[in-house]
Parts: C-alpha cells; structure tokens; sequence
C-alpha cells in the first residue's frame, strides 16, 4: 500500500548555460507515494513559489511516457532506478522515508544545458534532418497494400521506431553517444522496403551529421541499452554499422 | 451575417470536393516562392501542413512550443486511425465512414466537410506507408485493422498502441526533410502571443521566444493556427502539460468566432483521480473497450465492502456483476461512442456502485479474453498499455480488473471555419483540433489523427491557394509596420500587469481552483442553475487571479510560470464562453449533455427544431458579454435520427 514519506531532495541549480551551477537541497514532508516524480517536483515548487524562491526549471509535457520531453538523472540513473519508463512515469513507491534523492540534467557535450535541469537536445532535430526520412512528397503515393511487407520486418521496424527521442542513451553514455539513437531511425527504415531505397545515403548523412555535432564514439558498453525507457535494443547499433560499411563500400 | 458564409460547393454530396478542387484558384510556383504563411503548432495538422506547403514551394514559418516537433500531444494517441479502406471486407466505403461519423457527432456538424473527410481518410493511409510507419501487418504482409467504438466494421488501422506517436514522426519527418531543403523554417521553444491584423487581413504574429523571454515579430501573407484544443481548462485533462488554448483565443479576441465551445468529449477509460496533487489523467486506449468488459457490482452492499477494502472485485461472482453497457446497448455493447459510455459510468457512480477507494471508478475485465484468447495474444495486442497501467496503479490488469473513470480529453469545438479551413478573419486559417469543423457534438474515436493529417496534408494545401490566388501582388511585409508595434505593446502590457500583480497563490492554485469548477458544473452532466453558478464562480475567479497571483523572476528571461499564468488567464475567459455556450444549447447533443433534456430511460435529448446550428461566439470587448451567431445546419443527404447504440 501506498503511504506518505518524507525526502530530501538535492537539485542542480544553473542558472543559464554560462553559470557554474550547484546542487541545492530542499526538504519534503508528506508525499504521497501514490503521486509521481514529476508531481513531486511540483509540490517541491509550488512550495518554493510560496517562499518567494524560483522554481526548479525542468522538462515535461505529455506525463505519459510518449513525448520524450521529461528528462532528469535521478541517483545516477537516467529517468530513474525503475527500468522501462520515463521520468514521468516513475512514482514515489520507489522511494523511501527518509531518502535523499539526487536530481541532475542530462550531461553531456551534445546537449548543453538551458536552466537548472533543462537541456537544449535540438542535435537531435538536426540528425533527423540530415536523413532521418524517406523522401516522398504528399500525395501521388501507391495504395498502402501495394508492397507487402513480411509482418516479422514490420515489427521489427515498429521496435526501432518506438524511440522517443529522449536522449536519455546519450546521458548514460561515457562517450556521450548518439548512436542508439540514430540506429533506430536507421533500423526503422532499412528494415521496410520504402526505406531502402536510400538506406545507404540515408545512413551516411545521419552518421556524419552525428560526427560534426560532438557527440561522441560507441564503444560497445551497452548502457544506452539497459537505461533506454524504451527499450530499444543494440542490435540497432550491430544493423547501422551494417548499413554504415556497406554503403561506404559502395563509395 | 455575410461573414459566416461556410462556402459549401454546390452539387451532389460525393462531388463537391472534387468539384472544388477542379474549379478552385491555384498559385503557379514562380509566384509561391513569394508567399510566407506562418503555421503555429506542430503536432499532426500543423506538421503535415508546413511540410506539404513547403514541398509546394510556399515560403513556411513553423513554430513549436516544444523544444522539437517531435513532442506535440497527438504523439500520445494510441488507438488508431479511421480510414474507408474496407480491407477487411466488411462493407466499408467512404459513405459508411461519413455517415457513423455525422451520427456519432449527434448531427452537429456539417456534411460537406464530414464526407471530404471521409473521402480523403484513404489517402492518408497511403501516404503515412509510404513515408515508412510501421502499421500493424498480417502475416501475408497486408495491413491489419481493428475495429473501434461508433461503428460496426473494423476500419481502424494502428501501430501497437502507439499509433498517434507513429503518423506524427511520419509527419515530423517530412518537416524535417522540408527543413533540410530549406523550404520550412523552424522555431522551437517559441510561443505564440499575438495575432497581426493588417487592413482586415491576418499578416503575422507575434511570438515570445521561451528561452530569452524576448516578444519577436513575424509577418507572412497568410497565418495558420493548428494548436490543438482547449481541454486543459478542466486543470485535470488528458492532455498534456503545455496544451493550451491561448492562440486561438488570441484569435476570437482579434475577432475570429468561436464555434460550439461547451463541446467537449469526456474519454470513457481513463485512469482514475488519486490525490489532490494530480498533475494530469491518463487516458487508455478506447481500443481496450474491444476485448475489455466494463462493469460495476450489481448490489450496492459489494460496492460499499469494495470500496472500504474487504472485497475484491474477482471476489465478486458473475452473476452478482452489472456488464451495464451490454445491458443498455446490446447492439453496440462495450463499443458505443464515447460520450454514451462516459454517461454511462458517472450514472452508475452516481447511483452508488462505484470501485476504488473514491468510489468514482468503474472495472474494465480482461479475464474473459484471457481465457478465450489466451495471455498472449491480450498481451500482443495492448501489452504496452497494461504495463503503463501497472507503473501508474501498481496492480497487474492480467489478474484484477482495471479501474477506469471519464476524464476530459478532446474539445469539438474550436474556432469557426469555413470550407476552406478559414476563419472569419481573412488569411486566418484553423485545422485540426483548434477548429471546430468535423466532429460535431462528439468525436468517435481514432478520427482525431484522421481530420489533423486531412486538413494538413490535402485540404489546407488545395483550400489555402484559393486564398493566396490574390496575394501575389502583395510584397512581403515588414515588421515595423504600425501594426506590428501596437500588437507588441498589447502583449507586452499585459505581460508586465501579469508581472505587477505580485499576490499569494502560484498559477497552478487558481488553475487546480478553475478545474473542479469546470469539472462540477460544466462538466458530463450539465444544468442551467449550475452553469449559472459556475458563470459567477468564473467571475470571482478571474477576479482572485488578476489581484492575487504571484509569478516569481522577471518576463525577460527564462519564466515557466509566466508562461502558465498567461495561458490560465486565457483558461479562465474559455469556461467562460464555454459555460455560456452551454446555458444557451437548451438540447443535449453528443458530449454536451444538459441533464434538463433527457429521454425517460436517460438518453441525450436533441431538440432539431431548435438547435440544429452551430453556435458562433464573437468577441465584444473585456466585461461585454459576447453576442452568438447561428450557422444553420441543413441536411440535404442524411435524415436525423435519435442515435441509437441498442438494436
């Protein structure tokens, strides 16, 4: 059963992306664990509010899992020690009477940071930009059922395409990595038919726009994999490097 | 009067689009390279229609709320989409798909544009392919279909129960392509504030960039709001955080009508209130209602024991369980429309045999699919909605019912457009769920995403070239135009009242305050002495928010709360209209249900004599009340009936 407890919290305060930055802790009394991570932030600022301080800035938006808004390194875990989810699924049954819960931003060269726990992730728009799409215009396509397509490959395409976007395999990468994300995107569209048509460039140009934007190497560690809230399995990586040497091969 | 002319084309029902398309103006692309249009929002309808300007060759501005397109709400719909595919043969065609939606929307809404709808539902399925979403396949490689509620044939296709997320990255990445080929530019974390008007006509807005705080100018020929819905004014909705309702208000407030604001659609499954601290409900799949049944406790005495903890529901024997939608409706069962089964629970809540600890829940059973089907294929088909489920409840829906309640999740009504998607502001267009064409009293499921891709992708794209056909002369605006300045003033002056107030209560206080007396009042059951009392409530409302709130920091800079404050106002000024709205439709109709006019076994009760039009708002001034136009709706091709969900 849930019941109330009380926590301190230990937020990263930064007030812009040039400010040093520090860690701040509030104290918290009677949270239900019934509410979730992110209403507990808002209890945390409408009790700031009240003091006349400045809320906690963070990210957030759809608090269903889907939009990959929400963010938030919580005791050393991209969206926290539950697997699975985002932030804004996770609930304070996880935590206990008394804990202290360390709150960060996702860090990480690619994604720098805008105000206290709210990073900028526009790299990630502009990887999709450089090739994450099949190129047709609206209108004059065929009929949806004129290519069959093997329902394994859909599936498996649908996995890769369930990404959300969120970054958090570039926070919990040692190299800061975008490559699991990138793979996915990859992976949708060399597994279906309509995508290979330009899988090769597709996976060129997405790879270098990765390079120029600082994110860093994949060494193989698989953390990405194990906080990913979706999910999204390293085989992707295995298919992009695929991809990726074939089409060099092909230069 | 003139200006609520809906310019229906003439000629038979199946026609008139193409007649449209055949005789309307075009643009050739030398002169499209000299027109801007500004389209704010990037969620379905807003996404597919910069993409699809773009490739034509039109000079797009695009702005976003969020820090990427990616995240705008319709990437939470999980369901499906509509389309008249009739794959599965099960006599499917396009006038069946545009009949059950005209009747599912209780006859409110308009035929003309329902049938387009229905018309080009097909070629978003095509195109959503071909831009390579992952649809649900059978084996032989063909695409799969469910079956939702409204209708008796599976028409529905879906991408797990994901399928909101799928067609708007589908979209999402067509604007990026656009982007990359330069014909779109993109604005993120920036926020609409102020609507343009130069000489009568829409020539941009202004926007505040959430980042700096700065107020920007932008100017373009032609301006399209796709912002979705204002469901947010119940503080508690299934939409998400930053959906709000302030830049079609900016509209109405610059002299757009507002069309059918009581219209909302209260969702039938969603998780239950479960504290005070609730930030926002979430909403399951409507296609869990195919394999799930709905049920409470036929005794009152199971109900009570339930309740205070010494039951538990799979302790209750079959026989002494109410299935009250198959009850009610057999023909329909756990399928009927959304509003009939939103009705349906509160009835039985009300009557005392709600579950959970509030008492303000109802079970929806999967055991008998389990048994019937097996766990693994209930776990193929809504596995990832039972997982969100358990995260939330932290129960396991394979071996206990789950409990659902109604929950705000979609507004019918939006700002008045014509045919062609414009305004009564010329050069001021309206899609998706911003506007109010389509769906009249009530919206059926897994046709959101289907009206936001058709206006984006083939209707906006045809119907805005008639308008700009005469644009071409027009040189691009400056901004230092007089007009651009004064907008900025009005904007900037109230953001430094909003700033000036400096009271006691946070945003979200008065904002949790508006939302139970929206939820109370004008909420699933509606009467006059209630929408009377909410009117005064709203007043002292509004009153308590412009003398007493506090907004920490300055407006030039980073400020969330500035941000919220903004939109609340505006929150505020929609349940307004909206109870206003809904005192004045002495009928019930679709989601608006007046609990004066029901039929003696509880139904909806139209009054087609009397009400068969829309209700158009226009703005008359701060503290004037706002004078209502009717656009009458005549039906040349379908006769109106009671709706019937029982036989």
């Amino acid at each position: 059963m849930d019941k109330d407890i009380n926590i301190k919290v230990k937020v990263w305060r930064q007030n812009g992306p040039k400010d040093q930055g520090h860690f701040e802790t509030y104290s918290l009394e009677k949270i239900s664990q019934g509410s979730s991570f992110l209403e507990m932030l808002d209890i945390l600022n409408e009790q700031l509010i009240n003091e006349g301080r400045e809320p906690v800035v963070f990210d957030h938006d759809c608090r269903e899992g889907i939009c990959g808004m929400c963010s938030l390194y919580i005791n050393g875990h991209p969206h926290g020690p539950d697997t699975g989810i985002t932030t804004c699924q996770l609930h304070m049954r996880h935590f206990n009477d008394g804990d202290t819960i360390t709150v960060e931003p996702w860090r990480s060269a690619g994604f720098p940071i805008i105000k206290d726990l709210m990073v900028d992730r526009s790299a990630f728009d502009k990887i999709i930009q450089a090739g994450g799409y099949i190129s047709v215009n609206t209108g004059g396509v065929p009929d949806a059922n004129a290519i069959p397509i093997p329902r394994e490959d859909a599936e498996m395409a649908m996995d890769a395409a369930a990404c959300i976007g969120c970054g958090a395999c570039v926070a919990a990468c040692k190299n800061g990595s975008a490559m699991l994300f990138v793979s996915a995107k990859v992976s949708q569209f060399a597994l279906l038919p309509q995508g290979r048509v330009e899988a090769a460039r597709r996976a060129k140009s997405m790879v270098a726009r990765m390079d120029e934007l600082g994110f860093g190497n994949c060494t193989n560690t698989g953390a990405c994999e194990v906080e990913c809230p979706k999910n999204i399995s390293i085989t992707n990586i295995a298919r992009l490097n695929r991809e990726f040497l074939k089409a060099k091969f092909r230069d | 009067m003139n200006k609520l002319d809906a310019k229906i084309p003439k000629g038979p029902l199946a026609e008139k689009w193409s007649n449209y398309k055949n005789h309307q103006k075009l643009v050739n692309p030398a002169n499209k390279r000299r027109l801007d249009i500004i389209v704010v929002g990037t969620g379905l309808a807003g996404a597919s229609a910069a993409a699809s300007l773009g490739e034509m060759g039109f000079k797009v501005h695009n702005f976003c709320i969020q820090d990427s397109p990616r995240r705008a709400h319709s990437i939470a719909a999980q369901g499906g989409i509509n389309a008249a595919k009739n794959y599965p043969n099960d006599g499917d065609s396009v006038y069946r798909l545009f009949y059950d939606t005209i009747k599912g929307g209780d006859y409110r809404s308009r035929e003309a544009n329902v049938y387009r709808l229905a018309e080009v539902s097909n070629n978003i399925i095509d195109q959503c392919v071909a831009q390579g979403v992952p649809f649900a396949r059978e084996y032989g490689g063909l695409l799969d279909n469910r079956s939702f509620g409204g209708a008796q044939v599976s028409r529905t296709f879906y991408a797990r129960g994901q399928t909101g997320q799928q067609l708007l990255l589908g979209a999402y990445s067509a604007l990026s392509r656009a982007i990359h080929k330069k014909q779109v530019q993109l604005y993120t974390r920036y926020e609409m504030v102020e609507l343009v008007i130069i000489e009568g006509r829409a020539r941009g807005i202004i926007a505040r960039n959430l980042v700096t705080g700065k107020l920007e100018r932008f100017a373009a020929h032609a301006v399209v709001i796709a912002t979705g819905g204002y469901g947010n004014t119940f503080f508690l909705s299934t939409n998400a955080m930053s959906s709000n309702g302030s830049a079609a208000w900016q509209c109405y407030k610059k002299g757009a009508y507002f069309a059918n604001p009581c219209m909302a659609q209260i969702h039938p499954t969603c998780i239950p209130v479960h504290g005070e601290y609730q930030s926002k409900l979430t909403l399951m799949s409507e296609s869990l209602r195919n394999d799930g049944r709905i049920w409470v406790p036929k005794k009152l005495e199971d109900a009570k024991a339930i309740r205070e903890g010494k039951l538990k529901p799979t302790d209750i024997k079959e026989e002494d369980r109410d299935y009250y939608l198959e009850r009610r409706y057999p023909a329909f069962g756990n399928l009927v429309p959304r509003d009939v089964a939103s009705r349906a629970a509160k009835e039985r809540c009300d009557a005392g045999y709600g579950v959970g600890n509030t008492g303000l829940a109802v079970y929806l059973d999967f055991a008998e699919s389990i048994e019937r089907l097996g766990r693994d294929v209930v776990e193929a088909r809504y596995g990832n909605l039972f997982q969100m489920y358990e995260k939330i409840v932290d129960d396991n829906p394979y071996e206990t019912p789950m409990m659902i309640y109604p929950a705000i999740h979609y507004t019918m009504g939006g700002i008045w457009v014509d045919y062609e998607l414009m305004t009564t502001i010329p050069g001021l267009f309206a899609i998706g769920e911003a506007n109010f064409s389509d769906h009249g009293a009530n919206r059926l499921g897994a046709s959101a995403l289907m009206q936001g891709l058709a206006d984006g992708y083939f209707i906006l794209p045809y119907t805005i070239q008639n308008y700009l056909a005469d644009q071409i002369n027009v040189p691009r605006f400056k901004t230092d135009a007089p007009e651009f300045a004064q907008a900025e003033k009005e904007i900037n002056d109230r953001l430094e009242r909003l700033m000036n107030i400096k009271g006691k209560h946070s945003v979200d206080h008065i904002h949790r305050e508006l939302g139970h007396i929206m939820w109370d009042f004008v909420g699933m059951g509606r009467d006059a002495e209630g929408l009377k009392k909410a009117i005064e409530k709203l007043k002292e409302l509004k009153k308590e928010f412009w003398t007493n709130l506090r907004i920490p920091g300055n407006k030039e800079t980073l400020n969330v709360e500035l941000e919220k404050a903004l939109r609340l106002a505006d929150f505020i000024e929609i349940g307004e209209l909206m109870a206003h709205d809904a005192l004045d439709r002495e009928e019930s109709c679709g989601g608006h249900f007046r609990i004066e006019h029901q039929t003696p076994e509880g139904e909806a009760l139209r009054h087609d004599d009397q009400f068969a039009y829309v209700s158009c708002w226009e703005y008359q001034g701060e503290d004037k009340d706002p004078v209502m136009h009717k656009e009458p709706l005549e039906y040349e091709f379908v006769e109106r009936q009671q709706r019937n969900y029982k036989s």
